[in-house]
C-alpha cells in the first residue's frame, strides 16, 4: 500500500486522476492539456500511478487510453479510513462541545 | 471518450483457474458478492444475479455474450425483471490473465446511461466485491462486502 500513498503524494497526481475521474479513457495527449508541464513530465507520473493500479491503461489501435481504477482508493479507505471514522467523528463532536461550552457556557 | 465507461483492475494471488470458478460458482459468489451467479454459462443463455438470503430475488440478469474460460466472460446487465425504474442494459467484461504468481482481474463495464441507478450501483460496488473477492481468495474469508459506509 506504501505505494498507493506514495502515488497519491502528489498534488499533479492528483490532478491527473481528478481528470480521468471526470473524463475516463483520455490519451496521453488528451492528459497533457490543461497540464503546465511537458509530455515528458506527464508520462512519469502516469507511470507512477500505473505501478500503484491506480491509472490503468488499455490500447486501442495505436491509441492508449487511461483510465482510473478506483479499487486500491477502495482498499485504503477499507484499510485506513473506516476503522478509524467512528472514533475520530465522536472526538470531533466532542472536541466541539467543549470548546462551545466555552464560549456560552 | 464518454464517462459511461468503468474500469477496474484488481491482481489476485491465486490460480486463474480458482479466480475464474469464483466468479461463476454460485457457492463462492454468495460468500464474497452475497448473490449467487446462476447460468448454464454458454452464449446466448441467460444470467441471474440472485440475492443470496432470498434465491427467488433476481437483482439482475441479462444474456451471456461471450464464455471462455478461464479467460473471458462478457455479460449483459439488465436490472432486474420487476424494477420500478429499470436502467438500459449495459456490458461488464471480465478478463483474467495470470501475470507472475498472481492473476490480473480486468472489468470494464460499459454502456452504461449517464446518471443512471446502474452507473451509481456498479461504481459503487465493483471495488468492494473485486476487494472482497481477492481478500476470500487469499484468506479464506471474504469482506464484508456491503457494509454500510459510515459517510
Amino acid at each position: 500500500m506504501d505505494i498507493v500513498f506514495k502515488a497519491l503524494a502528489d498534488p499533479t497526481r492528483r490532478k491527473l486522476l481528478d481528470r480521468l475521474y471526470d473524463n475516463s479513457g483520455l490519451t496521453l495527449g488528451q492528459l497533457c492539456e490543461q497540464m503546465e508541464m511537458s509530455r515528458q513530465a506527464v508520462t512519469q507520473h502516469l507511470a507512477v500511478l500505473e505501478a500503484a493500479n491506480l491509472v490503468h491503461v488499455m490500447r486501442r489501435g495505436r491509441e492508449k487510453h487511461h483510465y482510473l481504477n478506483p479499487v486500491p482508493i477502495h482498499e485504503v479507505y477499507d484499510r485506513w479510513v473506516r476503522k478509524f471514522e467512528k472514533r475520530g467523528l465522536r472526538a470531533l463532536t466532542d472536541l466541539k462541545r467543549q470548546i462551545e461550552g466555552e464560549f456560552h457556557g | 471518450m464518454a464517462d459511461t465507461e468503468f474500469v477496474h483492475v484488481i491482481y489476485i494471488a491465486a490460480p486463474q483457474q480458482k479466480v475464474w470458478d469464483a466468479l461463476i460458482q454460485p457457492e463462492f459468489t454468495r460468500q464474497y458478492w452475497e448473490a449467487e451467479n446462476i447460468s448454464e454459462w454458454k452464449p446466448g443463455a441467460t444470467w441471474e444475479h440472485r440475492d443470496a438470503r432470498d434465491p427467488s430475488k433476481v437483482k439482475m440478469t441479462g444474456k451471456v455474450v461471450e464464455f471462455t474460460p478461464p479467460n473471458r466472460l462478457v455479460l449483459m446487465w439488465n436490472d432486474s425483471p420487476g424494477a420500478a425504474n429499470p436502467s438500459p442494459p449495459s456490458r461488464a467484461t471480465i478478463e483474467l490473465e495470470t501475470v507472475d504468481t498472481m492473476v490480473r482481474l480486468r472489468v470494464t463495464h460499459d454502456q452504461l446511461v449517464p446518471g443512471s441507478s446502474m452507473l451509481k450501483g456498479i461504481s459503487n460496488g465493483w471495488p468492494r466485491v473485486l476487494s472482497s473477492l481477492k481478500t476470500q481468495l487469499e484468506t479464506g474469508k471474504p469482506l464484508p462486502t456491503w457494509v454500510k459506509a459510515a459517510v
